[in-house]
């Protein structure tokens, strides 16, 4: 098992390296398309011809791309992502003022999606065909096609506006006990909860009713298993694999594709920090950003991939 | 909006006047009574009388309480350097940190701050004399060479300030005795003591580079600092105004989306934000407990002709473009009446030396039509806007109605917000700019209007004109001044290649119980400078 595994495990890390490599230089060049750059954006309407040469050495745009571009990789390796051209702060700093705050949502809206989904989604594949089957599935069908943003600002209006029962905005700074903190998150999670349970649901009922339309879970029958038995023991371990995907892609998406729930409650996650680093045209920041989501959802993914590795009997006992 | 809450007229204004003297003085409710039944009024009178003298006295400044206040920006470029800031998140955290040399009150004259007073002879030569017992947060007096510094350092290339230009026509700036400083300007400019008083030229102490203690003279010390998530600032009690400031504490942060901005208003997590889009405003008047704070000031959307190239080039093409701006309807359906009608002339009505006498051009389609043919202008005409610049969309697509009852083809052309300003603002023939308010005139007039200004956004050039604004700058005689403006007015309503529809208001939304809101036309939030005026109704 062993020489497998990390046989797979090294070409896996291998490729999650040249993927980054080849995202930094997609993202440069990309963002060096953009209309404007850092000084442009940041003097707006006053920029005036001094005004920008002025900003540009400030912000060190005055050297050519190619060569940032290489000084940044540098820095990269030796682990210092740059400075932010229009604040001046260090990158890290910037980043690991939000990346707590990102993670915090992201852990929180885990650890309810997830067992939530996977419970919904096993039992409607175990029912399939019920009643509660049907109302499961098309409500998750239902809430997946309304787009978070609507779900976001209905439940403001709701429990902020009408009832005041939950803050309209979600502050990370003066949360001292439990209560605040679930106040503050109750709303963002609920809405981020609708979109990925929705997908893990519908993902991990599927994979479970492919394995119990194989032949060996018709052995299983005839053997006589009990249902539970038949789903927990023999089902379920083959669909982990499907399953550990879904989930892995749902919570990826957590890390970066956030951004209309953290502008809605003006949460101060990493997401909202990437927008304003492209409206700014901030390139150490974008690109640091960029890197962290593309590690965060590689990460991910492969540790779905080592989940249904060490799942899979078949490699596990080679 | 100040509510008063004038004592009803049975009570003359010498016995009103008398009743708040005693209020003033630790009256209470009985005495009042007392006061007002040995006058012979009758008890039931007397009663609701009293009520209504103590809620007036209400509006007399209480200290205390903690406010949360959310403008309308919030990104990690957020600064505490007052030579950086950029936006009014900035303006108003600056405004509880700083002072300027003056600051500029509802008619943006200005007004005596650091400096104690003023003065000049040929308004080349400028002596501030310094308020004595001002002292910075961190207990140092502030002393001539905190002012040399604070505007020396514009005229620095390396400090990259927003107010370079404005700073450039300064030549000197020295110490000239204990507790004053003496200015020496390249030309005469009457107005040096209203760019005095703008947010860039805040004094910060002497040699400061590094802006992050923000450490000024300002009615609050800064208590936490994070850029693009929030700012949290407590009384200074050694501030140098009396009294004030009256609130405890204020939390500022910046709120990027309108509605999330108005929700948290009315879900109470917000005192007073900024920035509310006429659309809302019905809501939040519609909420019991909140209340609008109008703000009408000198931003305007312009429609810009070039007059060097494209159809402006020929001057009845513009002409006609005026003529064709149904003003009225621009006001009732796109600024919901959040705004002035404007006359192609840039000063506003809050301006001391706005224009009155100056017709108002009509919306005429028959005149619109005469021009049009006479400038021989045909086929399609391009039209750039974009929701950078406020309005203008839908400005421009008013216009293309009417303009399509004269034959004229208007294509309208929307650019994204991003990069607007540097790719297609100053760069198409015919297309919408938006200028927000500018402390003076004279800066208005000098930045968009002179010949040879940067940001002359139609080309126009008239050596008449910049005779005259060079004069008028010169001039400190207010009443000649005004008659220059009035000319300086008259001319870019006829020539300029710029029509002004609007004069647009900045709307802010608050709680009732936010009090001493007075409007100053530099921007919403009181000019970004509500925190040290405001207080909590208890």
């Amino acid at each position: 098992m062993n020489a497998i595994v990390l046989k797979l495990l090294g070409q896996r890390i291998a490729l999650a390296l040249l993927s980054l490599l080849a995202v930094s230089v997609v993202v440069f060049a990309i963002t060096a398309l953009l209309p404007g750059d850092a000084a442009q954006e940041q003097l707006g309407q006053d920029a005036t011809p001094e005004a920008l040469a002025a900003l540009r050495v400030q912000m060190g745009l005055d050297v050519p791309g190619p060569l940032r571009y290489l000084r940044w990789l540098g820095g990269l390796l030796t682990g210092d992502p740059g400075t932010s051209s229009t604040t001046q702060l260090p990158v890290a700093q910037l980043i690991g003022s939000r990346l707590p705050n990102s993670l915090l949502l992201a852990a929180i809206t885990a650890l309810f999606s997830v067992p939530i989904a996977l419970t919904l989604g096993i039992a409607s594949a175990v029912w399939r065909g019920s009643l509660f089957d049907r109302i499961a599935s098309s409500a998750a069908v239902a809430i997946v096609s309304v787009p978070e943003f609507l779900v976001a600002t209905l439940m403001v209006l709701l429990f902020a506006v009408k009832l005041r029962w939950l803050p309209a905005l979600s502050y990370v700074n003066d949360i001292e006990s439990l209560g605040q903190l679930l106040k503050a998150f109750a709303m963002p999670v609920l809405s981020l909860c609708c979109v990925i349970v929705a997908q893990m649901m519908r993902m991990s009922r599927a994979a479970v009713i492919d394995q119990l339309e194989a032949p060996y879970i018709e052995m299983v029958r005839l053997k006589g298993a009990s249902a539970l038995r038949m789903v927990l023991a023999h089902a379920l371990p083959n669909a982990v694999g499907p399953i550990a995907n879904a989930v892995a892609l749902s919570l990826s998406y957590l890390l970066g594709g956030v951004i209309i729930v953290e502008t809605i409650f003006n949460y101060p996650g990493i997401a909202k920090l990437m927008v304003d680093g492209v409206t700014q045209r901030d390139m150490p920041l974008v690109q640091a950003c960029a890197m962290l989501f593309c590690a965060g959802y590689l990460i991910l993914v492969t540790f779905a991939d080592i989940c249904s590795i060490v799942a899979n009997p078949r490699l596990r006992h080679r | 909006m100040t509510e008063r809450h004038p004592i009803p007229n049975f009570v003359g204004s010498h016995d009103s006047e008398r009743l708040m003297g005693a209020l003033k003085r630790g009256a209470t409710r009985r005495d009042i009574l007392s006061m007002l039944l040995a006058g012979g009024m009758q008890a039931g009178l007397a009663g609701g009388l009293a009520s209504t003298v103590m809620s007036a006295h209400a509006q007399t400044p209480r200290r205390g309480g903690r406010i949360k206040v959310a403008g309308a920006t919030a990104a990690a470029t957020d600064t505490l350097d007052p030579a950086k800031q950029s936006n009014q998140t900035d303006y108003s955290r600056c405004n509880m940190l700083y002072n300027g040399l003056t600051s500029l009150d509802g008619s943006l004259t200005p007004q005596p701050a650091l400096a104690e007073s003023f003065t000049t002879s040929d308004a080349k030569t400028w002596v501030f004399k310094l308020r004595p017992g001002v002292t910075f947060h961190d207990g140092k007096a502030l002393a001539p060479a905190d002012v040399v510094y604070s505007v020396m350092r514009h005229k620095d290339p390396a400090t990259a300030s927003k107010a370079k230009v404005l700073a450039d026509q300064i030549t000197s700036v020295t110490a000239s005795g204990p507790a004053e400083v003496t200015v020496v300007l390249a030309a005469p400019n009457a107005d040096l003591p209203v760019i005095l008083g703008t947010f860039h030229f805040h004094i910060v102490k002497e040699g400061t580079t590094d802006f992050a203690t923000g450490i000024g003279t300002g009615p609050y010390k800064l208590k936490e600092f994070k850029p693009g998530v929030r700012s949290l600032v407590v009384r200074n009690e050694a501030y140098w105004k009396p009294g004030k400031p009256y609130l405890d504490e204020i939390e500022f942060v910046g709120i990027g989306d309108e509605s999330a901005r108005v929700n948290a208003l009315l879900s109470g997590g917000m005192d007073l934000v900024g920035s509310v889009n006429p659309r809302s405003v019905e809501r939040v008047k519609g909420t019991p407990g909140f209340a609008i704070f109008t703000t009408q000031s000198g931003q305007y959307s312009d429609l810009i002709m070039r007059k060097d190239v494209g159809p402006g080039a020929n001057p009845d093409f513009a002409l006609a473009m005026k003529h064709l701006f149904d003003r009225e309807q621009m006001k009732k359906a796109i600024a919901l009446d959040h705004a002035v009608v404007a006359n192609d002339q840039p000063i506003d009505p809050t301006n001391r030396f706005y224009f009155a006498g100056l017709p108002q051009r009509p919306f005429d389609a028959d005149k619109a039509k005469f021009h049009l043919q006479k400038s021989g202008v045909t086929g399609k005409v391009p039209v750039v806007t974009s929701p950078a610049a406020l309005y203008s969309v839908e400005m421009a697509l008013v216009m293309q109605q009417t303009a399509q009852r004269i034959g004229l083809d208007l294509d309208v052309k929307r650019m994204p917000a991003d990069g607007y300003w540097s790719n297609h603002w100053l760069n198409s023939p015919v297309g919408f700019g938006n200028v927000n308010p500018r402390p003076s005139a004279d800066v208005l007039l000098t930045q968009f209007f002179q010949s040879d200004a940067a940001w002359n956004e139609s080309r126009w050039k008239n050596p008449k004109f910049d005779q005259l604004l060079l004069a008028s700058r010169a001039e400190t005689d207010l009443a000649k001044r005004k008659q220059m403006y009035a000319d300086m007015q008259t001319m870019i309503h006829q020539e300029a290649g710029i029509g002004i529809p609007l004069f647009l208001a900045s709307i802010d939304g608050h709680t009732s119980k936010l009090k001493g809101m007075s409007p100053i036309p530099l921007g919403g939030l009181m000019g970004y400078a509500f925190a040290e005026n405001v207080w909590l109704d208890a």
